[in-house]
């Protein structure tokens, strides 16, 4: 059998992919990067940046762990490639809080245990943050009952629709669903 | 401190993205990518495999296939466990199930090794498979099942037994292949540190992951270093290492540069393993009085040709329930799929599944209440075993969740209430799991500056060890819980068990409990003949540890002080756990978790959507060292249930033997719309045969009858008994009562 360094180490000649220099604003900070075009967000966040808080879980617009706000909006990281976001504002879960000042959101999922692994918490915490703002922005869902009323009731049953985009295998829903409307009340969690 | 619900000590760690996974560390620099190419056949052999346009790519550093992988050590049958055993990859061209590893490309960049794994360029002769479960009937009997249980077992005269009943059960069930799924996909970083290698990992046994390394690249163990701080989620499908760890090992070794490989989500369905599907025929023989006479338990599933998994899925039958004449079976059918391997509450979860649905069916063919008719067969010792139970309270359970949950307001009739559009049900479950104890070593160190630092190999797979170690810790040495630091998911630290099995948090907290009684006593010895120390002399007998003080007979001194006057480097302790082998209680009892859930359901009256209401569980799990992480492990199983019984089913092309729905597109697993809520109760207990702490593991008595609960919730609602799980609505909907007018 023959070694792997015999026959195939050191034969990487072949032209390289043309990288796009790209400016990034991360967490409002401005970072400046080479990237492959074919760079996702995701990657450009977690392997570039080194920004790891948001995680890749299934690369695929699946589970919401990658979460991100892109000018306050929630975006699913892994489905958007960087190159698309030179002039927008990106929000990960680095940059709503960390350890020692936690976001209200971020305190409140400690406070009601909102994880277990905590590998899709930097998703569901992004996530919960964008998704209040669309009810205060009069977002209708699936289960709003009157869309034609201003104003929609923080019900549990929006929460869970609303959230329903990032998956918990270890399903911490029904402490989820606490934290989100214990922060969005306001209150420690 | 023990039993306090204190908050995740690492919580604000996860809440802000600075708990760092396997894939996530930077300390070794940047580090190479790989990238897993996989077989696109499900059983033949290679051909041709021509890797030249993909070494050429951009970026490639490496292209590895069974032609150029170095020699692997081979697995040893004769290690007990699997996970401790080699895993080699890239054997050979012979393929064994679709996806099976047929390259590793390794470049740059994650983008340029994807983008060349699709120019390797495999051929292949392909073979005829054994795919289809229901297509066999050949089957064969495993010398014991998993955990090393007694393949079948036999009590009296069950055909006797059965053939004398009033009232019989006699049905068959199926349950689907099922996979873990963390939402951390398995994933490695390897690095190469001299003659040693450093293997970031997901994993649940830091152990097992370091001799399997070492055994498979024929490595010394000891220059294997596994680290594994944070897991992102485990649910048995990260107790052993899989191939994507073999293959960043080996680049890493070769090109002596730190290689990261993780699977994509549509890998981890092909190369992990998943639950055996399994079709199981349950049989219950009963007098009008509802006492169980006879039960038998009979599995069939598939099992990988090569490696042997048999999921002990009659194993809690045999503790159940009272009845004289008893038999349960396990056998197995060879199947060119990849192999069966431990998914949460292996057995208990699609035995208990199917058993808690046939006891259901016998309440109704009986007219007896189910909560009743498990009161009624409640035994007094371990039917099987003929041991006495340790702490069995399932009556207890089961009373308490039947007047929490208002099971009063049953329909007695299946499909006669109606909420709108919703017919309602309710349904209910018994559930016990077996209380397992392993061998596992702590190390607690007191510093100088009074703080204690608790080292062992054990992992966090989001199970709460960090925290209970912290209180565990903290009470021992009468220490605040800041003073504590715990090291965890380290190889090179004292040797567990590791997360798996319920058996994590008690292991873990024995050991540490009893290496803070040591170095108590360690300390007491030195103050007692320390004449600069004010408690010189005095009687330790009287000792109260406490604040980070030691006091006694109104003398008191600060642990720190202590340690720098006499200990300038440190105290330390260890403290062990036995293997229950060794430890007579496991055998002279029965030792056991219990539990009750309940559940209400919608039916739509016209589409039999299926939607959950809510659901409580009641356990009795012996004392709690955290309510709060207790509660979410509760609650998480439960959850496992739910989507037992009505969501989660991996179906295999009988063509190819690939899963089709591999990803969680095509795989429902529960999400936030489809969980109510859900309410957990912890009865107050303390089982004294089980530890010097009295806990017990509860990381899978949740999932344990809860699926079940739903399902027969689904029958009281609707009249239609769907024994082909999971429950939907094409099963569901030709029993409907007709559409009204």
């Amino acid at each position: 059998m023959m070694s792997a360094s015999e026959t195939a180490v050191g034969r990487s000649q072949g032209e390289m992919a043309p990288l796009s220099a790209i400016t990034l604003n991360v967490n409002d900070q401005v970072r400046q990067l080479q990237v492959d075009p074919r760079t996702s967000l995701l990657d450009a966040l977690r392997e570039h940046l080194r920004l790891s808080g948001t995680k890749k879980g299934c690369d695929h617009g699946q589970c919401g762990a990658c979460t991100v706000l892109i000018n306050g909006r929630r975006v699913n990281s892994c489905l958007t490639l960087a190159v698309m976001h030179e002039n927008d504002a990106i929000v990960t879960i680095e940059g709503l809080g960390d350890p020692g000042h936690l976001h209200p959101m971020q305190r409140a999922f400690v406070e009601r245990d909102g994880f277990q692994c905590g590998y899709c918490t930097p998703g569901q915490i992004c996530s919960a943050v964008g998704m209040l703002a669309e009810v205060e922005a009069g977002w209708p869902s699936h289960v709003t009952a009157d869309v034609a009323t201003p104003g929609i009731a923080l019900t549990d049953n929006e929460i869970r629709e609303r959230m329903s985009g990032n998956i918990c295998r270890c399903a911490a829903y029904p402490n989820i669903v606490a934290a989100i409307r214990g922060s969005a009340e306001g209150g420690p969690g | 401190m023990i039993g306090q619900a204190v908050n995740r000590v690492d919580g604000p760690l996860k809440a802000t993205g600075r708990a760092t996974y396997a894939y996530e560390h930077w300390e070794a620099g940047q580090p190479l990518y790989g990238f897993i190419v996989g077989a696109t056949i499900g059983k033949g052999r290679i051909t041709r495999i021509d890797t030249e346009d993909a070494e050429r790519a951009p970026g490639v550093q490496l292209v590895m296939t069974y032609l150029t992988t170095p020699e692997q050590g081979p697995r040893d049958e004769s290690i007990p466990f699997e996970y401790w055993r080699a895993q080699p990859v890239l054997t050979g061209p012979d393929i064994h199930y679709y996806g099976e590893p047929v390259a590793l490309v390794v470049a740059e960049t994650l983008e340029e090794a994807r983008s060349a794994a699709d120019l390797v360029e495999v051929e292949y002769r392909a073979g005829r498979g054994r795919f289809d479960f229901g297509e066999f009937e050949d089957v064969y009997i495993p010398k014991t099942v998993n955990a090393g249980l007694p393949t079948d077992t036999a009590v009296g005269d069950f055909d006797a037994g059965f053939a004398g009943a009033e009232v019989k059960v006699d049905q068959q069930y199926t349950t689907p292949y099922e996979f873990s799924l963390p939402i951390e996909p398995n994933a490695c970083m390897a690095e190469p540190r001299g003659e040693d290698l450093v293997i970031y990992v997901s994993c649940q046994i830091t152990d097992a992951a370091r001799d399997s390394v070492a055994s498979t690249l024929r490595m010394a163990p000891e220059r294997v270093h596994i680290l594994a701080p944070f897991v992102g989620g485990g649910f048995g499908s990260k107790l052993g290492i899989h191939s994507e760890t073999i293959l960043a090992a080996f680049a890493a070794r070769t090109l002596r540069r730190p290689v990261k490989v993780a699977m994509t989500r549509q890998q981890v369905f092909q190369l992990v393993g998943m639950r055996p599907t399994s079709s199981q025929r349950v049989r219950l023989g009963a007098g009008r009085d509802g006492r169980l006479s006879a039960i038998a338990h009979d599995v069939t599933m598939h099992t990988n040709p090569d490696i042997e998994y048999a999921e002990q899925t009659a194993a809690t039958t045999r503790s159940l329930y009272a009845a004289p004449h008893r038999l349960t079976s396990h056998r197995l059918t060879a199947l060119d799929l990849p192999r069966g391997t431990d998914v949460r509450a292996p057995g208990e979860a699609p035995g208990m599944l199917t058993v808690e649905s046939a006891m259901d069916e016998l309440a109704d063919a009986l007219r007896m209440d189910p909560v009743e008719l498990r009161i009624r067969n409640e035994p007094t010792v371990d039917p099987e075993r003929d041991v006495p139970y340790s702490d069995r309270h399932l009556v207890d359970c089961l009373r308490e969740g039947a007047r929490r949950f208002g099971w009063e307001n049953r329909p007695a009739t299946p499909a006669s209430v109606r909420d709108g559009q919703w017919l309602i049900g309710y349904g209910m479950s018994a559930a016990i799991r077996g209380h397992f104890q392993g061998p596992t070593a702590v190390r607690v160190r007191l510093e100088t500056d009074g703080t204690a630092v608790i080292q062992t190999d054990m992992t966090d797979i989001g199970t709460g060890t960090y925290t209970i170690l912290t209180q565990v810790g903290a009470e021992g040495l009468g220490l605040p819980l800041e003073r504590v630091r715990i090291e965890l998911g380290r190889s090179d630290h004292p040797t567990s068990w590791g997360s798996g099995g319920s058996w994590g948090a008690t292991n873990s907290c024995t050991a540490v409990h009893r290496a803070c009684m040591t170095l108590r006593e360690k300390l007491l010895d030195t103050v007692r003949d320390d004449a600069r120390s004010p408690l010189h002399g005095l009687d330790p007998a009287n000792a109260v540890f406490s604040d980070g003080n030691v006091g006694t007979d109104g003398a008191s001194e600060a642990l720190g002080e202590i340690v720098a006057r006499n200990h300038p480097e440190g105290v330390e302790a260890e403290g062990r756990t036995l293997f229950m082998g060794d430890d007579p209680n496991y055998s002279a009892y029965s030792i056991n978790t219990y539990g009750a859930t309940f559940a209400e359901v919608g039916v739509d009256a016209d589409t039999a959507e299926i939607r959950l209401r809510r659901m409580l569980g009641v356990y009795s799990v012996g004392r709690v060292f955290n309510p709060k992480t207790a509660r979410s492990q509760l609650i998480g199983g439960m959850i496992w249930g739910v989507g037992a019984a009505l969501e989660e089913e991996a179906v295999v092309d009988p063509r190819s033997g690939a899963f089709v729905n591999r990803d969680f597109a095509g795989y429902l697993v529960p999400v936030h719309a489809d969980i109510p809520d859900v309410d957990v109760v912890v009865l107050e207990g303390y089982d004294d045969k089980a530890n010097v702490l009295g806990a017990k593991g509860l990381g899978e008595v949740g999932i344990c009858g809860s699926g079940a609960s739903v399902a027969n919730a689904v029958f009281n609602a609707t009249g239609v008994r769907v024994r082909d799980f999971p429950v939907t609505i094409e099963k569901l909907l030709p029993g409907l009562p007709p559409m009204d007018a």
